[in-house]
């Protein structure tokens, strides 16, 4: 069981947690504490608003041990509003709708589960981006017809 | 008197739902398991993907929380949350908290005081309680109370037809800057096992037609009785009225003995399309009246938890709900993948893999 | 320095070795390089390997392997570079013969991929890429290459099917390669309708996981006549790296890494992509051979699958590639695929090459990739 490992990046897998340049401004994820643009130090946390666009993505038929009984299952680089590409999974999609440039948002989800005894490893995924759609006239009608 | 209020006004400055995507029709259920001889109760419910749980549906109904509290009140800060509380019978760990992983996600930690509350379906509506408490004292200014259930019933049980999922979030704060003022609350409870699940029990159990009159019924209807009379309220008093709804039969039944319309109850009447969310159901009723209450009007919610107790709260809505960067809860009803009974199984993980 | 020549090759088949453990793989090879070059004594010996770790509960190969083929008491060790451990053993052997350490290394390369179930084999080939931030997350070795295709075609128009002349080239080379794990030809038919591993990339895309070992044996050119009548100079032989994850690279599909590689090898031999005869490339995947082709100098970005579709990759082609099956039909044991590459170029280079002979080759090069192009090592090899 890997507690320490998973523990020490929590921030990072649950909130999307990276860094921004004091430097050059640079937006940083995953946190590397060297700016890639400037090469200056870059400490100062950043939580990305978890918006951004797929770059890229592939469907999973054949999973790394782990990962069985998620199967099939979609990744994606996903380039992020603030300037970054992160690899995640995409959630809450059928593999036949998802486009390059679809846009998503971040998620927190299960990532992996350390057999039945273990952690349970959450951690960001993304999803097609949820606007609020029209109002549905006829749901109270239809709530009471069933009733 | 058995009326709960605390000496400093406390109200709900953000709330937020979250259910779930996938829908079984539950026809399916009563086909594979009475060859279609049962009427299923609801009409469908809903059903989490497979890497969700309790923590992650708390995570988005609690996000969806904060982004309306940041709206409703100026001073608001996830930072200030002074409590994370988790209310649920199916917490993914049964030794470790759920509220610390919701805690973090939000970035509340670490001055914050999270705990996993447990008392079947009322666990959200206790915790509360607790809250108002909390806050009604002064020793936080801000609290998250959160009911959220992954519901289980075993396969062909008659649970199994109702059982559904999702998560509602509330922020508590000083009532000057809420949406909805909590005017007070009562809680009534007896030791009345009507339905419990032992240690290392996947499912839970159920004392059959026990767990209406004795249990149900009689709860709910003195919580929200007792809470009524000692506001000098009438159900007239109310524009809706929510209680705990584990088939769509039981909150229409309790809220016409209670004096309650049916258009009073219809609006937070959720179960015939999510199911029974357990922690989360009165709770979702009440997220879905917040979403289209207005001013001036008064809610009456009474949730139940079987074991037995029932919590009534009357809430005034003070101002209507900012709906921009948070979806309503119609808004996740809509949204809907049915599955069919072999996917609902698997997504449920009631294949025998080992 | 000293000058650096190949005086010895060694081979096993590439296939599934049921009956075979890594040690007597690497022997097998070692002792048929010694063989070649006439040695029963070698001064070092350097092991190329990734997965002995994940996949057969061994490391510390190095001592391992050396007594186990009878060389007790020399020098020996591991080099792990993911894909590309084997290449850089070899990088290491050409450092201490160049450098006047040692006079005769030996340089193997094994992998014994087909003890665990497919589930465990994947996730170590995953140990290839960013453990946090990539396998962390589920994605597979092959889906980090899906993600490259996909974007590749979206980017510069391509179908699907623009890819399979890679596969078919290699699977047509392998024919007659008795050492290829799929000695047969496919069609463009069966490469569309080839079953999905990580969509876009479908079966006949993808190399094979596979066991195997190759050796060569180096020396400094100066006593290589002494064992081989046929010496191959090492020209160059560079190894440049980039960034482990995708996402972090300022350009996912260019292959920064291997366009260093091959240019550090080009101004250190003096010579540039029209001297080149043949080139042994890594198409783990078929992106990777159309990247590699864009990075190495054959085609401008973009125009790497336009090779394949015009076929100017077969062996009477303007540079052949994969001229003995490649990763894709020779098979591709992950730590020993860079050595195949090497001994391959070898037998081109002898003129051993038989059926599958590039007339006239002189100059041969062969460039080997760890990852998704985090470590490249590229390879320069001249008929002397």
């Amino acid at each position: 069981m890997e507690v320490a490992r998973f523990w020490r990046t929590r921030h990072q897998r649950y909130q999307l947690m990276g860094e921004v340049c004091p430097h050059c401004g640079t937006k940083i994820f995953p946190p590397r504490d060297v700016c890639p643009a400037c090469e200056g130090e870059a400490k100062t946390p950043f939580v990305f608003s978890g918006r951004g666009e797929v770059y890229s993505f592939s469907t999973i038929h054949s999973a790394p041990a782990g990962f069985e009984k998620y199967v099939p299952y979609t990744v994606a680089l996903v380039r992020l509003e603030e300037g970054p590409l992160v690899t995640a999974q995409l959630t809450d999609v059928d593999e036949k709708d998802v486009y390059i440039g679809m846009p998503v948002e971040m998620v927190t989800r299960v990532l992996r589960e350390d057999g039945e005894r273990g952690m349970i490893v959450y951690g960001y995924k993304f999803r097609p981006r949820l606007t609020q759609p029209a109002p549905e006239p006829q749901h109270a009608a239809e709530a009471a017809a069933a009733a | 008197m058995a009326l709960m209020k605390s000496e400093r006004p406390v109200g709900i400055v953000g709330y937020g739902a979250y259910v779930p995507r996938y829908r079984l029709i539950t026809q399916e259920v009563s086909e594979i398991w009475t060859g279609g001889n049962t009427v299923s109760p609801v009409r469908e419910k809903a059903v989490p993907g497979l890497d969700e749980d309790v923590a992650t549906m708390s995570i988005e109904a609690a996000r969806n929380a904060v982004r309306r509290a940041e709206q409703v009140c100026a001073s608001f800060t996830p930072q200030r949350l002074g409590a994370v509380w988790v209310g649920s019978e199916s917490h993914p760990y049964a030794v470790k908290p759920t509220g610390t992983i919701v805690a973090e996600a939000l970035g509340a930690t670490p001055y914050t005081q999270a705990a996993d509350w447990q008392f079947a379906c009322k666990a959200g509506t206790e915790a509360m309680q607790a809250a108002i408490g909390f806050v009604g004292s002064g020793m936080t200014s801000f609290a998250l109370v959160i009911g959220a259930d992954s519901a289980q019933g075993r396969p062909g049980d008659a649970l199994e037809y109702t059982a559904g999922a999702g998560a509602a979030a509330f922020i508590l704060g000083p009532a000057e800057e809420a949406l909805v003022e909590i005017e007070g609350s009562v809680s009534y409870v007896t030791d009345t096992p009507d339905f419990w699940r032992r240690p290392h029990e996947r499912f839970p159990e159920h004392a059959g037609r026990f767990t209406g009159e004795p249990a149900y019924f009689h709860h709910i209807a003195s919580a929200a009785q007792t809470l009524m009379r000692e506001m000098g309220l009438t159900p007239q008093d109310f524009a809706f009225a929510v209680f705990h709804q584990p088939n769509v039969k039981f909150p229409l039944k309790v809220g016409a003995d209670l004096g309650f319309t049916r258009a009073q109850i219809q609006p937070g009447l959720l179960v015939n399309e999510i199911g029974n969310a357990y922690a989360g159901s009165a709770l979702l009723g009440l997220t879905a009246v917040l979403d289209i209450s207005q001013p001036g009007q008064r809610i009456l919610l009474a949730s139940f938890g079987s074991g037995a107790g029932s919590d009534a709260f009357c809430l005034r809505v003070r101002r209507s709900a900012p709906q921009s960067g948070a979806l309503t809860t119609r808004a996740y009803i809509q949204r809907r993948v049915p599955v069919n009974y072999a996917q609902y199984s698997r997504l449920k993980g009631n294949y025998v893999m080992h | 320095m000293r000058d650096v020549s190949i005086i010895g090759i060694g081979q096993t088949p590439v296939g599934e070795h049921w009956d075979k453990s890594l040690r007597v793989l690497a022997f097998e090879a070692l002792s048929a390089a010694m063989r070649d070059a006439q040695l029963d004594r070698v001064d070092a010996l350097y092991v190329g390997n990734m997965l002995s770790g994940e996949l057969t509960g061994q490391e510390h190969l190095g001592a391992l392997i050396a007594d186990f083929a009878g060389l007790r008491g020399i020098e020996a060790m591991k080099i792990e570079a993911a894909c590309s451990s084997a290449a850089a053993a070899l990088r290491i052997g050409y450092i201490a013969v160049a450098g006047g350490i040692h006079d005769i290394v030996a340089c193997v390369g094994v992998e014994k991929m087909t003890d665990q179930p497919s589930s465990t084999t994947t996730s170590g080939l995953a140990t290839a890429a960013d453990a946090e931030y990539e396998a962390l997350h589920g994605l597979s070795f092959v889906s980090i290459n899906a993600l490259l295709m996909r974007r590749y075609m979206h980017e510069h128009g391509y179908k699907k099917e623009d890819f399979a002349n890679f596969a078919i080239n290699a699977h047509r080379n392998a024919t007659n390669n008795p050492n290829a794990m799929f000695p047969y030809p496919i069609t463009a038919e069966q490469f569309a309708e080839a079953k999905p591993i990580a969509d876009p990339i479908n079966l006949l895309d993808s190399s094979p996981i596979a066991d195997g070992a190759a050796c060569v044996i180096l020396a400094p050119t100066s006593m290589a006549r002494e064992f081989t009548d046929k010496p191959v100079r090492i020209r160059a032989i560079a190894v440049a790296t980039d960034t482990v994850a995708l996402h972090d690279r300022r350009d996912p599909l260019y292959l920064e890494g291997a366009a260093i590689s091959t240019q550090k090898a080009y101004a250190a031999a003096n010579l540039g992509p029209s001297d080149i005869d043949l080139f042994e490339l890594h198409d783990a995947f078929t992106i990777m051979s159309a990247l590699s082709l864009e990075a190495a100098g054959f085609a401008r970005r973009g125009r790497g699958v336009a090779l394949a579709l015009e076929d100017e990759i077969s062996l009477r082609g303007r540079i052949p590639i994969t001229t003995m099956g490649g990763l894709k039909a020779r098979g591709h044991p992950v730590g020993a695929t860079g050595l195949y590459q090497i001994v391959e170029v070898v037998q081109q280079l002898r003129g051993e090459a038989g059926a599958n002979q590039v007339p006239d080759a002189t100059i041969g090069m062969a460039q080997n990739i760890g990852g998704s192009g985090a470590t490249v090592v590229t390879t320069i090899l001249e008929r002397i």
